[in-house]
């Protein structure tokens, strides 16, 4: 059932409303612009897919054109945030941070200045463009580096606050951001704290929960769906949504974890280094406990609508719920 | 800013009190680059005890002018003309590449106060400068009064992320930005026009839309009168061609590629024996110097 504490819209199951994360990053810069006028914002000839260009509609000054060049994005912010800006760059996850990795490594993470990178089209559901364009690896590149805190926002609505907290953190932040519209699942009421996990969804007697499902990103509405299909069949679950992917809410993980002795992972990128594997990593020296990884198994994506794409790389509501009974399952080994 | 024959004198004379700082904190590193430093010390010099506005007991002072290195290998000419200058006494010099020290390999801006970035990668600290030098500017002056000098190798113009550089200085006019390239010739693997031709340099940063001055890298009033030209051009970011020859005082390595990346007691032996190196470059530069 769902957690009244998350306070989450009241239709997500019927009809939820449709928006993009990429969305929320667009108002969530310019209301921080708005409050500080440190924040910059780059973009590498992709102003309007990235929705940076409703900061260059409202702060022109401060908004700044790099041309096709994902360093030169990287590097040019990194001199700024040393002067005192608070740049936010924008670009495709797929080159930014891929292409300029180690750009965002040296002039950034090590540099240590606070450079906001906001990788837009994660993930399959990119759809048409292919394998090229759906960035299925950048959690892992970016949860690798020290000094880099690590969002991956689940809708338009938290996109929007993650935006706002990432302008106040006066870190380095990682930005995982979707092209596709999708449920709209939290509120404005909804709680955002960076580091502190949500639970959406918990068990319907509590303390009862047979399946703790940790996912990311929008498959957190799949991750829902799945969790109201296991509790019609009795299966008590928790979702909770892993917005913080670095710093990881290690004390919310272990306690569902250890509550309901097998655990999902869901997320919209390869399972080797992403969601998954951070908490495996964690699970395993604290709490090992069974655990189903949902999302893509060491293959790139590929042409096709993002329903095709999420079906075809066994990241549906069947998968999760397959996956869930099947970690169940593992408990009884 | 003119510069009389004496300072000249003095600044070529601190140019050299430097080279020899150089080989002695390589010497004790066992590591790090020799050519690169050598061939730089007479822009240094004339730098930190002329043309920057700089407070060594304030290395964090708003006004100062910045200064970032771009190919961060040849920091120890960094760190020798920093010590030389002020900010810290010229003992930690020979601290260099150990563990614990201020001195990283490469420069670390949050390690070293003075340094104004991290650098080391090739080809990112142009775009650095750049970014600094577009947010003064947003600033304006007097918050962003200062100007911004960016110091760079020949052989990371192989780098695309310089050209991207290049073009977004260019594209925002940054008047407040001067570049300084050490024209050497030299990089690892050889010399540059073998290893990848890099000519013609000064026809490629002007068709970027720079202002373009080329200069002997070892004579301080060119140097000093290059600054204040680029001072003066107010449409354009300015580069600094600098010929210098790559160990610059040590006679038996300038212009050897093979000293690019070697430290002295660590170099080709063929003119030199290694347990001989330190003491013979110190001796070479002792003997150039009388020239000045």
């Amino acid at each position: 059932m769902i957690n009244a504490d998350a306070k989450l819209a009241e239709n997500i199951f019927d009809k939820p409303a449709q928006a993009s994360s990429r969305e929320g990053f667009g108002k969530g810069v310019v209301e921080a612009g708005k409050m500080d006028e440190r924040i910059v914002v780059l973009t590498a000839d992709l102003a309007e897919s990235t929705q940076a260009h409703h900061f260059e509609k409202a702060f022109p000054e401060r908004f700044v054109q790099v041309g096709v060049a994902e360093q030169n994005l990287a590097t040019v912010a990194a001199g700024m945030a040393n002067y005192g800006k608070i740049p936010f760059i924008t670009s495709y996850a797929t080159f930014s941070p891929g292409r300029n990795w180690e750009q965002i490594r040296t002039t950034i993470a090590i540099n240590n200045v606070p450079v906001k990178v906001c990788g837009m089209h994660a993930g399959v559901s990119v759809g048409p463009d292919g394998a090229t364009h759906q960035a299925l690896e950048d959690i892992a590149m970016m949860r690798a580096l020290p000094r880099f805190i690590v969002i991956s926002p689940c809708d338009a609505e938290e996109g929007r606050k993650a935006t706002l907290a990432a302008a106040k953190s006066g870190t380095p932040v990682y930005l995982r951001f979707g092209r596709e519209k999708t449920s709209v699942m939290t509120t404005a009421e909804t709680p955002f704290e960076i580091g502190k996990a949500n639970i959406f969804w918990n068990p319907p007697s509590p303390g009862r929960a047979e399946v703790a499902i940790f996912a990311t990103g929008p498959l957190v509405h799949n991750a829902l769906l799945a969790a109201r299909e296991l509790e019609k069949e009795g299966l008590g679950a928790y979702v909770a949504d892993i917005h913080t992917i670095k710093p990881l809410d290690a004390d919310t993980i272990v306690r569902l974890a250890r509550e309901a002795g097998a655990v999902v992972t869901v997320e919209e990128h390869q399972i080797i280094g992403g969601l998954g594997g951070a908490i495996a990593e964690l699970l395993a020296s604290v709490s090992p406990t069974p655990i189903e990884f949902i999302g893509v198994h060491d293959a790139f994506g590929q042409s096709g609508t993002a329903k095709e794409l999420i079906e075809h790389y066994g990241m549906g509501v069947g998968a999760i719920v397959a996956a869930a009974k099947k970690a169940i399952e593992r408990k009884k080994l | 800013m003119s510069i009389t024959d004496t300072e000249v004198r003095e600044i070529e004379l601190k140019a050299y009190a430097i080279r020899k700082t150089v080989i002695e904190m390589l010497s004790e590193a066992g590591s790090g680059h020799t050519a690169g430093p050598l061939g730089m010390a007479d822009i240094f010099a004339a730098l930190y005890f002329h043309v920057l506005h700089h407070d060594p007991k304030n290395p964090k002072w708003a006004e100062r002018d910045r200064l970032f290195l771009s190919n961060g290998h040849i920091t120890p000419v960094r760190y020798a003309a920093m010590a030389h200058a002020g900010y810290f006494p010229l003992e930690e010099c020979m601290t260099l590449r150990k563990f614990g020290s201020r001195l990283q390999g490469h420069p670390e801006r949050t390690f070293l106060p003075g340094v104004e970035t991290t650098s080391g990668p090739l080809g990112s600290g142009l775009s650095q400068a750049s970014g600094y030098a577009l947010a003064a500017r947003m600033d304006g002056p007097p918050a962003g009064g200062f100007r911004i000098f960016c110091a760079m190798s020949d052989g990371e113009h192989e780098e695309g992320n310089t050209w991207e550089a290049a073009m977004f200085a260019g594209k925002y006019r940054l008047t407040n930005l001067t570049a300084i390239m050490d024209r050497n010739n030299i990089q690892i693997d050889g010399n540059t026009e073998d290893v990848m031709p890099l000519e013609p340099l000064a026809d490629k940063y002007r068709a970027f839309n720079w202002h373009v001055i080329e200069i002997d890298g070892h004579n301080v009033a060119q140097f000093v009168e290059a600054c204040d030209e680029a001072k003066s051009i107010k449409e354009k970011p300015t580069m600094i061609l600098a010929h210098t020859t790559p160990g610059k005082g040590v006679h038996t390595i300038e212009n050897d590629y093979r000293w690019h990346g070697t430290p002295p007691g660590k170099g080709p032996t063929d003119k030199i024996p290694a347990d001989k190196q330190r003491e013979v470059f110190l001796a070479e530069l002792e003997e150039a110097q009388k020239s000045i």
